[in-house]
């Protein structure tokens, strides 16, 4: 008979879960949310046997079952509800041997909510090079648990966790904690309150409900008032005597031969990588790698999807009948879909930096280093990644703000990510750093090209660390902000976790961001088409004339064009430019580059297509220069001077810097904030930004 | 003396956290009375500290090692 089962792995963070998830389950496995949550879910099968497969759901790293971050909640959320599908059968517990006392504090929580845990105890060889073993079972007598001892990275002990997995006769049942201090009569009715059978499983409930969740919160609290719970000081007694239990099983089962005492590697490495000169200097450097790999490493790999994409676009415009079908392929769902894929490898990139980082160890060091830097700003050590990482993309990056623990903090890193000069303005600063300054200038030794273009960097990164300061003092605080993490110990990376998170991580981008991409794509592929019927068809005409026309002189391309820079004039599209042409006047912006600004919400570097279509370039959209060259040669009717002034071209590159020209980032922040109050509050104030500041650059150069 | 205060070179026990919430949270986090710290690193700012407790290293903010109440050994 076939069955499954449902297994939770649980443990404290770097107490190696990832790293035994990926054991157990390879590359089977999904990520996905936590219903009515944005925090992803892993879940993943192993088989047990010919008949039993498990179901192995990997919850967030906590240090215990009262949450404070938004991860956290979510391991407290499944085990404590017994109808939650996704309730476990069994609880796997994977603790850190070098830190046991610690790890096991979770492990008496887990087992008093009365769910079965076996314990799978990791990183014996680290306890044992600091000279501690442990008797597992005078560790699995004194605790009444299986004990398993395990290493997750070398994948050791995997078969031996099956084995007990499948043992349903050796789940453990056994509880640690007593209730017998607290008052009778207020267990009863918290009971009551929370319908809840185990009395322990109730309490905690009502003391996290109290304060984290909106459900009986009321009720609960003057219930707690009732008796004159104290709900701190119980929690501290609890902890305190959960210690106490501990430190006897850890007593009991722990040989010591101090005779072994090796320096460790992590304390000598601890003190270069965090010394106050070597220490940043070392940061700043890997920064600049990240850079150069990002922008000159990804280069190849972009190129070929760009040409990929070209070829497969030009296969469908010739193989399918031409029409609005034809025309939707091409112009709107595949030139969609280059758009997501083309930054893919600078995402890749960049997250696999992060990811080597992060297994390796050091992304703890950058917090612990940065945090001071970081904290007058209203964010903390941890707000370095997601803001790093925004200078590939926003959509990861804020999904990467959910280690943040306090809500304020990760609030203001998430409103100011989006101002980090993303991979998608590179196109359009490329393009319009051309326009001032040509490609040959120096200044002094430096290409004065790459020196506007860091100027852009820095000037977005000004900015994001502006507003944080401002957000800081209007933005309310319902905890204290505390900075406490693990410094876990230096490891060797494993290409097995790294490449299931870089897997996990490029598809976050393509689905998260791509849909949305392509979905505006499609739209305002639709708005750049279509227009007033009888403008559109006065359009089709005049050019069908001039074509027969054999004396006007003009090749097939370039009438072709020309064609589709007067229909998208005439398209809806255009008639929004025209729309808004009052409004960005004052920026230096004519309605052509208006339809621009409306095109590249779908993604910010659609504004150098556009621009190509506009000025009836044609063809090959790669072709900056020609693009430049037409920009370069308008000339303004009313005043003689070129379109495309000095203030004008710098009032657009500070626009295109603060504005949240892109929807895949206003749906991220909305699901991660969990309102549309924040994702309007961001779009407000980074649009008022960006318009402000270009009318001042505007009128500061002319 | 406070945890802030705490030389390179010196160790010392845990002996009380002042503040209900810093206290579970660091209780939580194993630092909790009568556990041995020692002062490992400083941030190139000055601020956090990293301390080694019981089996491990962790990082926390000068304010909040302000309150925790030691004595060396």
């Amino acid at each position: 008979m076939k069955q499954e089962i449902t297994v939770a792995l649980v443990g404290n963070p770097n107490s190696g879960k990832t790293s035994l998830f990926n054991a157990l389950t390879g590359l089977n496995q999904k990520v996905s949310n936590f219903p009515g949550t944005t925090v992803d879910k892993k879940t993943g099968y192993t088989r047990l046997n010919a008949d039993t497969r498990a179901q192995i759901i990997d919850l967030p790293g906590t240090y215990s079952l009262y949450p404070k971050s938004a991860d956290e909640l979510v391991t407290y959320e499944i085990l404590r509800n017994k109808a939650e599908t996704d309730f476990p059968d069994i609880v796997l517990f994977i603790a850190d041997a070098s830190n046991l006392k610690r790890n096991l504090l979770l492990l008496t929580q887990v087992a008093d909510l009365g769910v079965p845990v076996i314990l799978a105890l990791n990183m014996t060889d680290i306890a044992e090079r600091r000279g501690v073993f442990y008797d597992v079972q005078l560790l699995s007598d004194a605790l009444q648990v299986p004990v398993v001892p395990i290493n997750a990275r070398q994948r050791k002990g995997i078969a031996e966790i099956k084995a007990h997995l499948l043992n349903e006769k050796n789940y453990s049942k056994h509880t640690y904690f007593s209730l017998s201090g607290v008052n009778e009569q207020l267990l009863n009715e918290v009971c009551e309150i929370t319908d809840k059978r185990n009395t322990y499983a109730a309490l905690q409930y009502a003391i996290n409900a109290s304060v984290l969740l909106n459900t009986k919160a009321r009720q609960i609290r003057t219930c707690f008032e009732k008796y004159a719970f104290d709900t701190r000081g119980f929690q501290e007694k609890e902890i305190l005597a959960r210690y106490h239990i501990i430190d006897e099983a850890v007593r009991k089962s722990r040989r010591e031969k101090s005779s072994v005492k090796i320096k460790s590697i992590t304390a000598q490495a601890d003190k270069i990588l965090t010394h106050r000169i070597w220490g940043i200097a070392i940061f700043l450097g890997l920064l600049f790698l990240v850079f150069q790999a990002i922008f000159s490493w990804s280069t190849y790999p972009m190129d070929w999807v760009e040409k990929g994409f070209l070829i497969s676009s030009q296969w469908v415009e010739d193989t399918l009948p031409a029409g609005v079908l034809n025309d939707l392929l091409v112009h709107g769902i595949l030139a969609g879909l280059s758009g997501v894929m083309v930054f893919l490898p600078q995402i890749i990139i960049l997250f696999a930096f992060i990811a080597i980082l992060e297994d390796v160890g050091y992304m703890a060091r950058v917090g612990f280093i940065m945090d001071r830097i970081m904290r007058p700003f209203g964010m903390n050590g941890k707000s370095v990644v997601p803001l790093i990482s925004g200078m590939a993309c926003a959509v990861p990056s804020i999904m990467a703000s959910r280690s943040i623990e306090n809500k304020k903090e990760r609030l203001i890193t998430i409103l100011v990510t989006p101002l980090m000069s993303c991979s998608a303005r590179l196109p359009v600063y490329t393009l319009l750093i051309a326009m001032l300054v040509p490609e040959e200038a120096k200044w002094g030794p430096f290409n004065l090209h790459g020196i506007v273009m860091m100027l852009m960097y820095l000037v977005g990164f000004g900015a994001a660390l502006f507003s944080a300061f401002l957000f800081k003092q209007f933005i309310k605080s319902e905890t204290k902000n505390y900075f406490m993490m693990e410094l876990p110990g230096y490891k060797l990376p494993l290409a097995g976790n790294i490449l299931i998170t870089l897997f996990d991580k490029g598809k976050a981008f393509v689905w998260g961001a791509g849909k949305i991409i392509v979905a505006v794509s499609v739209i305002l592929w639709a708005l750049a088409s279509f227009g007033p019927r009888d403008d559109m068809r006065a359009v089709e005409a005049k050019y069908l004339q001039m074509a027969m026309d054999a004396n006007s002189g003009k090749t097939v391309e370039e009438l072709a064009a020309m064609k589709d820079a007067e229909k998208l004039e005439v398209s809806y599209a255009g008639v929004f430019g025209k729309w808004i042409e009052p409004v960005i006047k004052p920026l230096g912006f004519d309605w052509k580059i208006g339809i621009a600004l409306i095109t590249s919400l779908a993604a910010r570097e659609v504004f150098v297509g556009t621009m190509s279509t506009i000025y009836s370039v044609g063809g090959d959209i790669e072709d900056l220069n020609n693009i430049r060259a037409k920009m370069g040669s308008e000339f303004d009717n009313q005043t003689g001077k070129p379109k495309y002034s000095l203030a004008t071209v710098w009032s657009l590159m500070i626009f295109y810097a603060f504005a949240l020209q892109c929807m895949s980032t206003i749906s991220v922040v909305q699901t991660e904030t969990r309102s549309w109050k924040w994702a309007s509050i961001q779009f407000v104030y980074m649009t008022a930004l960006a318009y402000l500041s270009s009318l001042a650059v505007f009128h500061l150069f002319s | 003396m406070k945890l802030s205060e705490l030389q390179f070179g010196q160790t010392a026990v845990v002996s009380k956290v002042l503040g209900e919430d810093l206290s579970l949270k660091l209780f939580e986090m194993g630092l909790l009375p009568g556990e041995e710290v020692a002062l490992e690193n400083i941030a190139p700012f000055g601020d956090p500290i990293a301390i080694r407790v019981g089996e491990y290293k962790m990082c926390l903010r000068l304010q909040d090692a302000e309150n925790i109440e030691i004595k060396l050994n």
